[in-house]
């Protein structure tokens, strides 16, 4: 795995990575994708994949509310709120 | 039962804790505060705590004498235990062993805490893990590793390493876990303790925080079999907020624990048994084996011929749903924010780098990689295809055998700081994860030591059929006493 790449699946993962340590990541990715790919040499074209180890369906409830108002108690982690509101970095100018 | 001995309530069953209590040999108050000070003197030494809730504990415990003095009392009211801390909990902090969730309170509570909430089991504490559930020796945490009870310059196991220790060092009588590839058996193996990684569905996954979340299972660890048999009646059953939770009818799995096994067949998988078994492990498994025949079973030969390309399958599956799940933490509504922001995206990227330990990154940059265009069919799909031959195999043998026995690991517990590539690490977990790819129940027992290490064995079984592993088990304790054994270097 080159450096470019491990650059762009740090970005997808919205993860910041230090230039020093992206040898480290390359070695330690292609490492595991090695042992990864051994799925390539299995015959499995036929096999029907597997999603859910008991093959359940998802189960349906009727579509109404469950869940009272938490909004006060959700908030109370936020690392920073303002007037009910999650607080970000301006998005729009 | 023996007389209860107030000096070292550690030394008995839950059920003679809950016989101590129900007569009132002793009051809940006092046990929890027992455990306490035996925890404060104690973890020190071990770490298996991230968190110690004391104040709450003993309210829980003066509630637990009150409902006891009124008859209003069900089993294992008034017995302390500790929980995993993934397991969010309205009372203390809930953080993963992670710095992104350092000071994170859970504005809700899980379902298996409600669950011992409710019979008032005092809360002892959270307890240690490799950050979120992401490793096999528990070093992988942001509140330091825990130690081995049994050697402090080993490592306890992991994921749930600080459940095992805490069990092992008689710091609590039980606890929680969770196994998403082998994090309650592995460290159950390396501690000398039991525990069961139910089928999945089994125990309700709400509240827990989710690692990969068609693997992850809770489930109950103690000294016993006939004690996490006990705690599995407590926290098992059907939970309308989880949508994987199984419908299917919980049994009173301690009800057949006395049954006698002779008859039953249990299989022995060939691809498990190769040369890199350590050697003492493969002797301590024999003898286990010989006290099974002796109480009726037969061993048969089978083979599950997947249990190679598994590992790879279980990586690319877990790494997937891991790097899916912990998007979440994104530095805007919960845990760490990072001061280096500029906007929104370095927000999301700086909180996620400081945030994440180095393990937890890996395995996001993996999933990442994984999931990413063109590369879907090639990991993801493979390796529900390769899901799919796992289950099958094990589903032809448990046609012709009972149960299946295993070792859990291919070494004993290893040093702590002993640096390991991760492929290594990941290869080490080859025996314990492919009963989460399939769903599998599967009980860990110990079966006697390597070098003053403990080992352990483990049992699986078809879905649902817990009870029969667990009758198994039972029955081997009686003929042994490998899981009484006590730390010496504790006492």
């Amino acid at each position: 795995m080159d450096a470019t790449t491990v650059k762009k699946v740090a970005h997808l993962a919205r993860i910041e990575i230090n230039e020093d340590n992206i040898n480290q990541y390359q070695d330690d990715l292609s490492n595991i994708f090695s042992m990864i790919d051994r799925l390539e040499a299995l015959e499995i074209h036929d096999i029907e994949p597997l999603n859910h180890p008991l093959e359940m369906t998802q189960r349906l409830r009727q579509d109404t509310v469950t869940e009272n108002d938490q909004r006060e108690q959700l908030m109370q982690n936020a690392p920073e709120k303002a007037d009910g509101m999650f607080l970000v970095p301006t998005v729009i100018e | 039962m023996t007389d209860f001995d107030l000096t070292q309530p550690e030394t008995h069953s839950i059920s003679e804790l809950a016989n101590a209590l129900q007569s009132k040999s002793i009051s809940s108050m006092e046990l929890t505060q027992l455990y306490l000070d035996r925890a404060e003197q104690l973890d020190s030494k071990i770490n298996a705590f991230t968190s110690f809730t004391k104040e709450a504990a003993l309210a829980t415990a003066q509630q637990a004498d009150a409902k006891i003095s009124d008859g209003n009392n069900n089993f294992a009211t008034g017995i302390p235990i500790a929980h995993k801390d993934l397991f969010c909990t309205l009372e203390g902090n809930t953080t993963c062993a992670s710095k992104f969730l350092e000071n994170y309170q859970s504005p809700f509570e899980s379902t298996v805490t409600q669950k011992t909430n409710e019979l008032c089991l005092p809360m002892l504490g959270k307890l240690n893990m490799d950050e979120f559930a992401m490793g096999s020796s528990t070093e992988n945490s942001f509140f330091g590793p825990t130690k081995n009870p049994w050697h402090l310059d080993y490592v306890p196991g992991g994921s749930s390493g600080g459940s095992a220790a805490a069990v092992a060092a008689s710091l609590t009588p039980w606890s929680t876990g969770t196994d998403t590839g082998g994090s309650i058996r592995q460290p159950a193996a390396f501690c000398g303790i039991s525990g069961i990684k139910p089928t999945y569905g089994r125990v309700s996954r709400w509240g827990m925080v989710a690692f990969a979340s068609s693997l992850d299972q809770a489930g109950p660890m103690g000294k016993r079999v006939e004690d996490i048999a006990h705690l599995l009646n407590i926290i098992s059953g059907f939970d309308a907020k989880d949508s994987t939770s199984s419908q299917q009818a919980t049994e009173d799995y301690n009800a057949g624990l006395a049954q006698d096994i002779s008859g039953m067949t249990i299989g022995l998988p060939k691809e498990y048994f190769s040369d890199q078994l350590d050697s003492n492990i493969a002797t301590a498994i024999d003898a286990a084996k010989s006290e099974l025949i002796k109480a009726g079973a037969n061993f048969v030969e089978i083979s599950l011929p997947s249990t190679d390309a598994a590992i790879a399958a279980y990586y690319v599956i877990a790494s997937a749903e891991a790097s899916t799940n912990l998007s979440r933490f994104d530095g805007v509504r919960f845990g760490h924010r990072s001061d280096k922001t500029e906007d929104l995206e370095s927000l999301y990227k700086h909180s996620r780098a400081e945030g994440f330990g180095e393990e937890v990154k890996r395995r996001i940059l993996t999933g990442t990689f994984a999931l990413s265009a063109g590369y879907y069919d090639a990991y993801y799909l493979k390796a529900q295809k390769v899901r799919r031959l796992v289950l099958n195999e094990f589903k032809v043998a448990l046609k012709n055998v009972d149960a299946i026995l295993t070792p859990i690991t291919p070494t004993p517990a290893f040093q702590l700081g002993q640096k390991q590539d991760p492929v290594t690490m990941y290869q080490n977990d080859i025996f314990s994860i492919t009963a989460n790819l399939a769903g599998l129940p599967a009980l860990a027992l110990p079966c006697g030591f390597a070098e003053g290490l403990p080992v352990g064995f483990q049992l699986l079984g078809d879905h649902f059929t817990e009870s029969r592993l667990l009758n198994i088990g039972h029955q081997y304790q009686q003929l042994t006493a490998h899981h009484l054994a006590r730390p010496t270097a504790l006492v």
